[in-house]
């Protein structure tokens, strides 16, 4: 068995709007295995970035609170310790890649005092160490050390998601919190940076947390995946199992609504209705006003996990035997 | 080889689009082939001298600006006369070939008090807007960036502030102070703290919402670096407009002071001052008052050019 790097139980954030309060995660459990790398896959607003702002201890506060839960790194609960600490966590243990690497660096400071400035910070070098090590680390994402001196306008979205990769990596960190990677850059750039993030994850030998609500990319980089709906995981298994045999009727809708290469569709599949609103959740399992599978004990009880078999969790109640499953 | 890099390293150096010469992005000398050394270092400052320069207007407030501020530097040197040598035998006389703008109602050369005048209005006027962006600009920083509480506290101060005319704040803490040219800086700078606590809250507010700063906080930078180091330096646009127009703002302030006999006290030369004692000769003699104002006027119209092209050379939004 794996070595436990992060585990995350019964973690609870909510934000309080002047529209009410808005339950982010809820009862969210998640667990990653040093050197590997889990996928949190979901749609939009669904608690993926807020799930990865607890872990940083990041969450906006006001008008966001961490109400309850545990955030078990190395065996330290994060949530528990002091501010002061967290920041010495903070882009030296964990770090973190941000979506949008047009707005994630700052324009008015050149790119190579950004990755000094993490590993000044945490390695406790002299400017001249810092610099030789942001070069390096440049060199090591694929741009060449004398552009150091240039600011983020200078450089391609691509390009500047590498430096935010190189800053990331630059205390060469035990767990990367990856969010969104590559979602605003073109697809062709997106394939480049993964791939470098995961040469690069495996020659650091960091562990990775990828946000994404995209399935391909979830293939290529995780090892295991853990699918998140309204505020809470339904479905967790490594990432072949899950891709051969998803259970929940969440993660069956998201791949009946990929397209199949070898048949001429004419409509896509989507999963009927929308994500509820996050001010007023369905009771009992969230996703049942959307599930095909349904029954009237869905929209009162609250699902259990069910551990199917190696490593695969799911939370609905077909498998708790009580509503009626798929015919298979 | 080595020496020509180094030579056009150099030269980029010295390109005139370093303005405030420690927000340039000096501090990566870095050797580099030629060929990289052209596009070298040419940040913020440098496009923002490069979009100054086209605004004609602009340029012509920055000539005059540099021209009155070289004119105080050597007043020593250029003035004619001394500033407070008294000459009764020529009282009041117009201008002529001896004393170009004649001379006021002691006999001194007005000319000359108004080249020494020009020390003591931008000092004036350059101190009273440091203490003012300074303190203001702290107590913005600190406003906008912790938000809640703090905020409500040190705003409703400001708003106290604001509440009384600046003159009559700067006539108060002079009356009390007594006069003399730094009471009378410390008056007016403190009288326009509001108004750089408004602009840096208002920047501050909204830059620290962007992601480079949560960037900085999951790099584990603690407030004070944050403050410092990555809000400031996205936020000196409107500080330095608002700046270049306080410095003009503060130079009138200034001379209203004076004018009204509570500024700088005689035989000090300022504008304000010699405007005041001349004014009980309009009739008689014209030059005695008008050429201080002119003086005054034409300094605050060039800050106000200088003031209204920096703000359009700093907008992002007209970059082409």
């Amino acid at each position: 068995m794996a070595e436990r790097l992060l585990e995350i139980e019964n973690l609870r954030v909510e934000y309080h709007t002047d529209d009410g309060v808005v339950t982010a995660v809820d009862n969210l459990k998640l667990h990653l295995n040093k050197g590997q790398t889990l996928g949190l896959v979901g749609e939009t607003g669904a608690g993926k970035t807020t799930t990865a702002l607890s872990i940083m201890r990041l969450v906006p506060a006001p008008p966001g609170r961490i109400v309850s839960g545990t955030v078990r790194f190395r065996d330290e609960d994060l949530l528990k310790k002091r501010i002061d600490d967290i920041k010495k966590i903070r882009g030296n243990k964990i770090s973190m890649i941000f979506q949008d690497p047009m707005t994630s660096l700052n324009p008015v400071l050149t790119i190579g005092f950004q990755i000094e400035e993490a590993v000044m910070l945490h390695q406790g070098l002299d400017r001249k160490a810092a610099r030789r090590r942001a070069a390096e680390m440049l060199r090591l994402v694929g741009i060449p050390a004398e552009r150091e001196g240039d600011y983020p306008h200078e450089f391609s979205g691509g390009m500047r998601q590498r430096v935010g990769i190189a800053m990331a990596l630059s205390c060469n960190p035990e767990l990367l919190i990856a969010d969104e990677p590559t979602t605003a850059l073109d697809v062709t750039i997106q394939a480049q940076v993964l791939e470098l993030m995961k040469r690069l994850r495996e020659q650091f030998s960091t562990s990775m947390l990828l946000i994404t609500h995209d399935l391909g990319v979830v293939a290529e980089v995780c090892d295991h995946v853990a699918i998140m709906y309204a505020g809470t995981i339904v479905e967790y298994a490594d990432v072949t199992t899950l891709f051969t045999n998803p259970r929940h009727p969440y993660t069956r809708g998201l791949f009946g609504s990929i397209p199949s290469l070898d048949e001429e569709v004419t409509r896509l599949k989507p999963i009927t209705g929308l994500m509820p609103d996050p001010t007023a959740l369905p009771s009992g399992c969230r996703f049942h006003p959307r599930c095909p599978m349904a029954g009237e004990i869905c929209s009162s009880r609250i699902p259990q996990v069910t551990e199917l078999d190696n490593d695969h969790s799911v939370h609905c109640m077909i498998y708790e035997g009580l509503v009626p499953g798929y015919e298979e | 080889m080595r020496t020509e890099t180094d030579d056009i390293i150099q030269s980029s150096d010295e390109h005139p689009g370093e303005l405030p010469e420690s927000l340039a992005p000096d501090e990566h000398p870095t050797v580099l082939p030629p060929e990289f050394a052209v596009n070298k270092r040419r940040g913020q400052w440098a496009e923002v001298w490069r979009r100054l320069r086209k605004n004609r207007t602009a340029m012509f407030g920055l000539a005059v600006v540099l021209l009155i501020v070289f004119t105080a530097i050597f007043a020593d040197v250029i003035a004619p006369y001394s500033y407070r040598t008294q000459n009764l035998d020529r009282i009041a006389e117009a201008p002529g070939r001896d004393h170009l703008l004649g001379t006021d109602d002691l006999g001194r050369d007005i000319l000359s008090r108004i080249i020494f005048g020009a020390r003591v209005s931008l000092q004036v006027g350059f101190i009273a807007v440091s203490i003012s962006i300074v303190l203001g600009g702290t107590l913005g920083a600190i406003a906008g960036y912790y938000g809640g509480r703090i905020d409500n506290v040190i705003m409703r101060i400001m708003d106290v502030l604001l509440a009384i005319p600046s003159i009559l704040l700067a006539i108060a803490i002079v009356s009390a102070f007594g006069g003399g040219i730094v009471n009378v800086m410390i008056a007016v700078g403190i009288s326009y703290i509001p108004v750089y606590a408004r602009i840096v809250k208002a920047s501050f507010i909204s830059i620290k919402e962007q992601e480079f700063i949560e960037a900085a906080r999951a790099v584990g930078a603690r407030d004070g670096r944050i403050i410092v180091r990555h809000i400031l330096p996205n936020s000196l646009a409107p500080i330095i407009v608002q700046g270049t127009l306080g410095v003009a703002t503060a130079i009138l302030s200034a001379a209203g002071l004076s004018f009204i006999g509570l500024g700088i006290q005689p035989p000090t030369p300022e504008w304000g001052a010699m405007l005041s004692s001349g004014r009980h000769l309009i009739r008689s003699a014209w030059h005695v008052a008008t050429f201080p104002g002119l003086a005054i006027m034409l300094t605050i119209f060039a800050l106000n050019l200088l003031g209204d092209g920096l703000r359009d050379a700093l907008d992002p939004r007209l970059k082409q």
